[in-house]
Formats: structure tokens, C-alpha cells, sequence
């Protein structure tokens, strides 16, 4: 990390000024926000959204942590401790990261990114902006009137028969914003089929694009199952219809089943995105075009076929029959392969580049090696023999924080600093964001390392006290958790900060390839000035150097 | 900058001659009814996975509970099943029509063919309250005072009894799970006339515009794609008709 390796090009800064007509100043007043159909403004709404709910559900893990110091149950009574995992789940699933990268980043960029205007249909991607402000506000109401304690994937006969919070308000926050994610991904494959500039063929466009759309499909494809397996608890809870009740003949296992067909593939929703920005990132800062993009353009694909045909690997000690348990057990191994294509064709793109250390590559290394440990370590929960000792354990929970924490939210911040020039026009500070990077990464590891011990000495996941030999390692991941809160808020400073004081950005700070950089930054409400004409292939950075001599030359 | 000669040239350029229907981020009209459509098709994809999910409970209980499925069949009418069934063609065809007025920009023709898919659509809902309405005087509603009588003991139920005369009483753990059947047959006609009662509101609000000459200057979309949904609709009628009217007639 020294001074001098970097790639970064700013404009003078005593002269230079940010655009003066830009999406940001176009229109004013709050109207003119709220009403909106630039994908621009929508996505800056849902940025400040989710980080909201970010921290919403950052205190609550706080708190799950606070209690875990002890290993009696001292902080809070056994059953507010199920409350607030349960509230931590559902908030951090569904409303950050399943809209997380795609909702921000995507919906900034994917029209950029292909020549494009705005996304194919503004007012839907309104909708599906207030749409999860209704489940959102839903959902805190439903915190603030005490709660729901069935853990985020509502279980019957738990759900429908046992518990008494509110199950019936909770699930309707997460229909609604199903909803919202539906109409979100409905937009992405609409634009992109309909909306690309001329030349933009469908293997010169970015992975990020090609990883949003493998997602949008699975938002499509299984969202709406999700919406109907709610629907069913409902009827369940306040009709008594017996679908779920062994009693009357119902199956509660055919709730997991249809649950487990969305929120399996949704995990993929989760992570798609992310390996969308990783894709970006490493190649801008290793300057060489991703290697196999072919390759890696397709295991989006393959995983969100592959993503569907595994969902009964969350059931294995659940009496699914073990003809079934062999067969998912297999589909889930293959559903590794197209994953390890991405991170083996990662690292080759780093081979001979020129690789600078600036933020986004930070938390795209940390992507890389945390998600390859998350997802290793899925491998073992795939083996259904070893599944049967470490599920339900800590093992468990650290193996999905690998994925969603070390994966998604690095990816997210990633493509967050990646892209915040662009988005916003000035730049964050570098000094102080790389150690943030450097602090998420150390955090993280402190806070769930551990939990991978304690779920193979077997402490089990959910309970609120333990036994005490597993104090220390319990004390170890609460210390790790309080450095990555720190991780996560000096971001929020100096972001904000950044909004006034950061350098002027320019057009290309980068020097990266994609089409959204070779207009101004912050850009204009339709883009660009007039449809671009994509003549080259992604990632082509002999292209941008002819470009910037043809510029050069002009000039002079 | 020569960014900002840019906008004024782009922006210049951007407004000629477009029809006043047109977006301003499509570049062609006919992009933009590609766009709408192929959006309209999605959605239909999400009903269907949404559907789904009922279907799949179907499958499996009928499966494990065949006798008490089709004991419990025997109770809908299958003549007001067929004429529902025909309405609901009747309805998509004059919905097809109304289609093909708005293309040749056929005001009255549109309108009338609107009228008539709006009046059939509701002789659907009334002919499906006639039938609801029957179940509940059975006490043949899940959750709600259910009652196995008709399947224990067939002879008490003569009306039925008469038109299948063959049906045995059932055991009553397996007439139990008549209630199951009833609740799918509730929650998927339910979700389907749902469906329906969206699709009216929109005709009657579609009836009002196209009066106005809304559908009629060459920009039929939104037409287009409600005849869609409303073919999906019916679709999935002709789906739950034999699956659950005639389980027990192969």
C-alpha cells in the first residue's frame, strides 16, 4: 500500500468542478425525489434505506452478541433473546440483503452499464421502492409492538401453532417485500433483453450485468413460491386450514419445502450481485480483462439454474428420505463447481496484472478469501454425514455469515467505494477507507472464526445460554464483533463527509473500462448525451488508452 | 465542457417526432411495446410459480388422500363448473376481439367487446358465489364449523348421494381430510377469483378510457397486455376445472 503505486487519475483539483447540471441538481426539493423515475435517484433512495436497516439489524446482532459474553442467559430473558435473532434474520435477509447490491448498485449502473437510459419500466422500479418502505416500516412496527420469535425462516408447526408473537404482521412485511424484489428483478432481465445500446451484444457486456441477470431470474423464479408459502402460514395461524397440521393430515414439511425452494436460490440472490462487483473490481485493478469471460459469464447462469435443485439440502435431519438426502447431497456438490469457476478465474485475472491496493481491491481480496472459506465449509454441510453433527450448530452460523458478511456485504462495500465516485462525483478519502477495509476484515475474522470451533465442539445455534467451557471462544468472537461495528461505521463517516469535502472525481478516476465511466461524474438524468455506440469488447483496456490519446490529441 | 453542446445536441435530437405515448428513455416505440410486453410474460411467470406452490399441495394431498378427494368432488356441480368454464372461454375470446378492435382503432367495437368480457366475468363471480355459497350451508368451509357428515355418512346427504349413488361412507380418519380438499379447493378458486375481481376492476376502468378513445390512436400496450393477463387467468381455470370437478371421471 505504498503512495506511489496507484492508478488513480483525478483532475486538477484547483480547477476542476463538479458537472453543473447532473441527476443530482437537475430537479429540486424532496417531491422531486419521492416521485422520481431516474433509476439514479431510486437507487440513492434504497441506498439510504438499506444502510438504515443495515444498522437496525447491526444492533440487534450487537445485542446477540452482548448476551453470548456469558454464558448464562443475564443480558435479556430466553425468549426476547429469540425475538431479537429472530428480528436480526428477517431484517438483514430481507431487507438489506436481498436488495443490497441489487437495488443500489445494480439499479444505478445496469443501465449504464449497457447504453441505456433508465431501466425498461421507472414506475415499477418506484413501486418496488415504496413497496419495500411499506414492508420495512411494517417490520419495525411489528419490532416496536414486540417482535416475532420463530427465527427468519418461519417453521411450522412452530409458526402456526406454538408461538404467540407476531408471526401474522412479520409475514406479511416479507410478502410485501418479495414483492419489491420481484418487480425489481422483472426490470433488470426486461432491460437488459430490451434496453442494450447498439453493439452492446450480449458477451461484450459487463459480468456485472450477466450476474444480475442470473439473479433477477431466481427473484422471479422464486420469489412469488416464497409469497405463497406465507400466504399458506397465515391461513394456517388464523383459519386453522390444516395444509401444515399433521393433526388433520397436513404436512408441516411441505412448508420447508416451499420455503427452502425460494430462500435456498435466495441465498444466490444474495451473492450474485457480489460476484458481479468482484468481477468489476478485479479486473479495473489488476488492468487486465477477466480471465475465461466466458466462463465466468455462464457460472452466473449455472448457478442460478443449479441454485433450484438443491433447496432440500436444508432438511437433511428434517426426515426427508435418504434416497433424497443422496440425491440433493450430490446436486449441492455441483452447485460448488460454477462458484470455484469464479474465484479460480478471479485469480487468474490477477496473474501478471498490475495490481494496485486501492479500497475496493481490499474488500474484493477479503471477498475472495472469505467467501472461498464459506464456501468450503458448505461443502461440509453438503456432505450429508458431516451435516448431520454440525447442523443446527455454530458451525452453521458461521458458515452463512462466511458467505453473507464475508461475502455480500464485502462485495457490497466493494462496489460501494468502487462506484461512489461515480455515483456521487467526488471521492472518498483513500487512507482512512483502506483501514476500514483492513479493520472489517481483522473483525470478522475474530467474530466467526470462532463460531466454527464452537459448532464442532457442538454448541448449538438459537439459545441464549451455555455451557461455560465455551466462554472464551464466545468472548473471542464478542470482542471481534465490537472492532467490526467499528468497520462498519467509519465508512458511514467518512462517506458522508466525503459528500462536501471529497476530491473532485472526474469522469474516470479509475481509469476502468465500463460505459458508465466514460461519462461525467455525477452523471446526467438521461445518462448519456446521446446513445453510445459499443464497439469494443468489455475489459478492453487498449481501447481506453486509444481513447485517451485520441482526447489528448484533440485537445492539443 | 463538451459535455454541455452535447446535452443541447442530444436533447435536440431526443424529441423529434416521437408519438406522445412514447417514454422518453425508449428509443422506438416499437421498443418500448417489446419491453412492456416482455414484462407483461414475466409476470405471468411469477403468477405461475405462485400458483405453484398450491398445485404442489395439491398433487401431494391428493396423492396421499385420494379416496376423500374424490368423495369430496362429488360435492361441486359440475354443471356449474362447465358453465363456468365456458363463460371464461367465451370471455377470453371476446377479450381477444376486443384486441384486435383496438389494433384496427374500432372504438365501439373495443368498447363493446370490453362491455361484454366485463359482463361475462362477472356472471363467472356469481355463478362461483352460487356455489360458495352452497358449501357453507353444508358447513363445508375449513376452519369454519367443518363438518364430515356428508362423507361418513353418504345417505344423509341425499342430493349427492342421488347423482353418485356408488360413493361408500368413508372412515373418518380418511373422511377428516376431505377438509384439506375443501381448503385447497377454497384457497385455489379464492386466489383465481382474486384474480378475476382485479382483472374487472381493471375492465371497468379500461371500459371508461377506451370510451374516451384511449386505446384507439395506435397505441394498443396496454390493452395487449391486459388480454394477456386475462388469458392467464383463464388458463389457470381450465387447470383447476378438471383438478378439482372431475377427479374421479378418466
Amino acid at each position: 500500500m505504498s503512495d506511489e503505486v496507484t492508478l488513480v487519475k483525478l483532475p486538477d483539483q484547483s480547477t476542476a468542478k463538479l458537472p453543473k447540471v447532473s441527476y443530482l441538481n437537475k430537479e429540486n426539493g424532496l417531491l422531486s425525489w419521492l416521485l422520481t423515475g431516474d433509476h439514479k435517484r431510486i437507487a440513492m433512495l434504497y441506498l439510504i434505506s438499506i444502510s438504515f436497516f443495515f444498522f437496525v439489524g447491526g444492533s440487534l446482532a450487537g445485542l446477540i452478541r452482548l448476551e453470548l459474553l456469558t454464558p448464562q442467559s443475564d443480558l435479556m430473558a430466553t425468549d426476547t433473546y429469540n425475538k431479537v435473532f429472530s428480528m436480526h434474520g428477517i431484517i438483514m435477509v430481507f431487507f438489506f440483503l436481498v436488495p443490497s447490491v441489487p437495488a443500489t448498485i445494480g439499479n444505478f449502473f445496469i443501465p449504464m452499464m449497457i447504453g441505456a437510459k433508465d431501466l425498461a419500466l421507472p414506475k415499477i422500479n418506484l413501486l418496488s421502492w415504496y413497496l419495500y418502505m411499506a414492508a420495512g416500516i411494517l417490520a419495525l412496527y411489528t419490532m416496536a409492538s414486540g417482535g416475532v420469535d420463530t427465527g427468519w425462516t418461519f417453521t411450522t408447526p412452530l409458526s402456526t401453532h406454538y408461538v404467540n408473537t407476531h408471526v401474522l404482521t412479520t409475514g406479511m412485511a416479507v410478502f410485501i417485500a418479495g414483492f419489491s424484489s420481484i418487480f425489481t428483478g422483472l426490470n433488470f432481465i426486461v432491460t437488459i433483453h430490451k434496453m442494450r445500446a447498439p453493439g452492446m451484444t450480449w458477451f461484450r457486456l459487463p459480468l456485472f450485468v450477466w450476474a444480475h441477470y442470473a439473479a433477477s431470474i431466481l427473484m422471479v423464479l422464486g420469489t412469488p413460491v416464497l409469497a405463497i408459502a406465507i400466504v399458506l402460514v397465515a391461513l394456517e395461524r388464523t383459519v386453522g386450514i390444516g395444509v401444515f397440521d399433521p393433526t388433520k393430515g397436513g404436512d408441516p414439511l411441505l412448508f420447508q419445502h416451499l420455503f427452502w425452494f425460494y430462500s435456498h436460490p435466495a441465498v444466490y440472490i444474495m451473492i450474485l450481485p457480489g460476484m458481479g462487483v468482484i468481477s468489476e473490481v478485479i479486473s479495473t485493478f489488476s488492468r487486465k480483462r477477466v480471465f475465461g469471460y466466458t466462463a465466468v459469464a455462464f457460472s452466473s447462469v449455472a448457478i442460478a439454474v443449479f441454485g433450484f435443485f438443491v433447496w432440500a439440502h436444508h432438511m437433511f435431519i428434517m426426515g426427508i428420505s435418504n434416497y433424497a438426502v443422496l440425491i440433493f447431497s450430490l446436486l449441492t456438490m455441483l452447485v460448488a463447481v460454477p462458484s470455484a469457476i469464479k474465484i479460480f478465474n478471479w485469480t487468474f485475472t490477477l496473474y501478471k496484472g498490475s495490481i494496485t491496493f486501492e479500497t475496493p481491491m481490499l474488500y474484493a481480496f477479503g471477498f475472495m478469501g472469505l467467501f472461498t472459506i464459506g464456501g468450503l465449509t458448505g461443502v461440509f454441510l453438503g456432505t450429508a454425514g458431516t451435516d448431520i453433527h454440525l447442523t443446527e450448530t455454530y458451525f452453521i452460523v458461521a458458515h452463512f455469515h462466511f458467505v453473507m458478511v464475508g461475502g455480500m456485504l464485502m462485495a457490497f462495500l466493494s462496489g460501494l467505494h468502487f462506484w461512489w465516485p461515480k455515483m456521487t462525483g467526488r471521492m472518498y478519502p483513500e487512507k482512512i477507507s483502506q483501514l476500514a477495509a483492513v479493520v472489517t476484515f481483522i473483525g470478522f475474522n475474530f467474530t466467526f472464526f470462532p463460531q466454527f470451533i464452537l459448532g464442532t465442539l457442538g454448541m448449538p445455534r438459537r439459545y441464549a445460554s451455555y455451557p461455560p467451557e465455551f466462554q472464551i471462544l464466545n468472548v473471542f468472537s464478542t470482542a471481534g464483533a465490537s472492532i467490526l461495528g467499528v468497520g462498519y461505521l467509519l465508512p458511514v463517516l467518512y462517506l458522508t463527509w466525503s459528500l462536501k469535502y471529497g476530491e473532485i472525481a472526474g469522469n474516470n478516476p479509475w481509469q476502468a473500462t465500463g460505459l458508465e465511466w466514460q461519462v461525467q461524474s455525477p452523471p446526467l438524468t438521461e445518462n448519456f448525451p446521446e446513445t453510445p455506440i459499443m464497439d469494443h469488447e468489455a475489459y478492453d483496456y487498449e481501447w481506453l488508452e486509444r481513447q485517451q490519446e485520441k482526447e489528448v490529441a484533440s485537445v492539443g | 465542457m463538451s459535455d454541455s453542446t452535447a446535452i443541447a445536441h442530444g436533447a435536440a435530437e431526443a424529441h423529434h417526432e416521437h408519438p406522445p405515448y412514447q417514454r422518453h428513455h425508449f428509443e422506438t416505440y416499437a421498443q418500448q411495446n417489446d419491453a412492456t410486453n416482455f414484462a407483461m410474460w414475466l409476470f405471468l411467470l411469477t403468477e405461475i410459480m405462485f400458483f405453484g406452490g398450491l398445485f404442489t399441495a395439491y398433487l401431494i394431498f391428493r396423492n396421499w388422500y385420494y379416496p376423500a378427494f374424490v368423495a369430496a368432488s362429488h360435492q361441486l356441480d359440475i354443471f356449474w363448473g362447465s358453465l363456468n368454464t365456458l363463460l371464461l372461454i367465451t370471455s377470453s375470446f371476446t377479450m381477444a376481439m376486443g384486441v384486435w378492435c383496438a389494433e384496427l382503432r374500432k372504438k365501439s367495437g373495443l368498447v363493446l367487446c370490453l362491455i361484454l368480457t366485463f359482463i361475462l366475468g362477472l356472471g363467472f363471480l356469481g355463478v362461483k358465489t352460487i356455489e360458495y355459497r352452497e358449501k357453507w350451508e353444508k358447513h363445508h368451509i375449513p376452519g369454519l364449523h367443518y363438518s364430515v357428515q356428508s362423507f361418513v355418512n353418504p345417505a344423509s346427504d341425499p342430493e349427492v348421494h342421488d347423482k353418485y349413488p356408488k360413493d361408500q361412507p368413508l372412515a373418518m380418519d380418511m373422511a377428516r381430510h376431505t377438509e384439506l380438499y375443501f381448503f385447497l379447493y377454497f384457497a385455489m378458486t379464492g386466489m383465481h377469483a382474486l384474480h378475476m375481481i382485479i382483472g374487472i376492476a381493471i375492465l371497468a376502468f379500461m371500459i371508461a378510457r377506451a370510451q374516451a378513445g384511449a386505446y384507439t390512436t395506435g397505441h394498443v400496450t396496454f390493452v395487449e397486455n391486459f388480454g394477456l393477463y386475462w388469458h392467464f387467468v383463464d388458463i389457470v381455470w381450465i387447470f383447476l376445472f378438471p383438478l378439482l370437478y372431475l377427479i374421479s371421471r378418466h
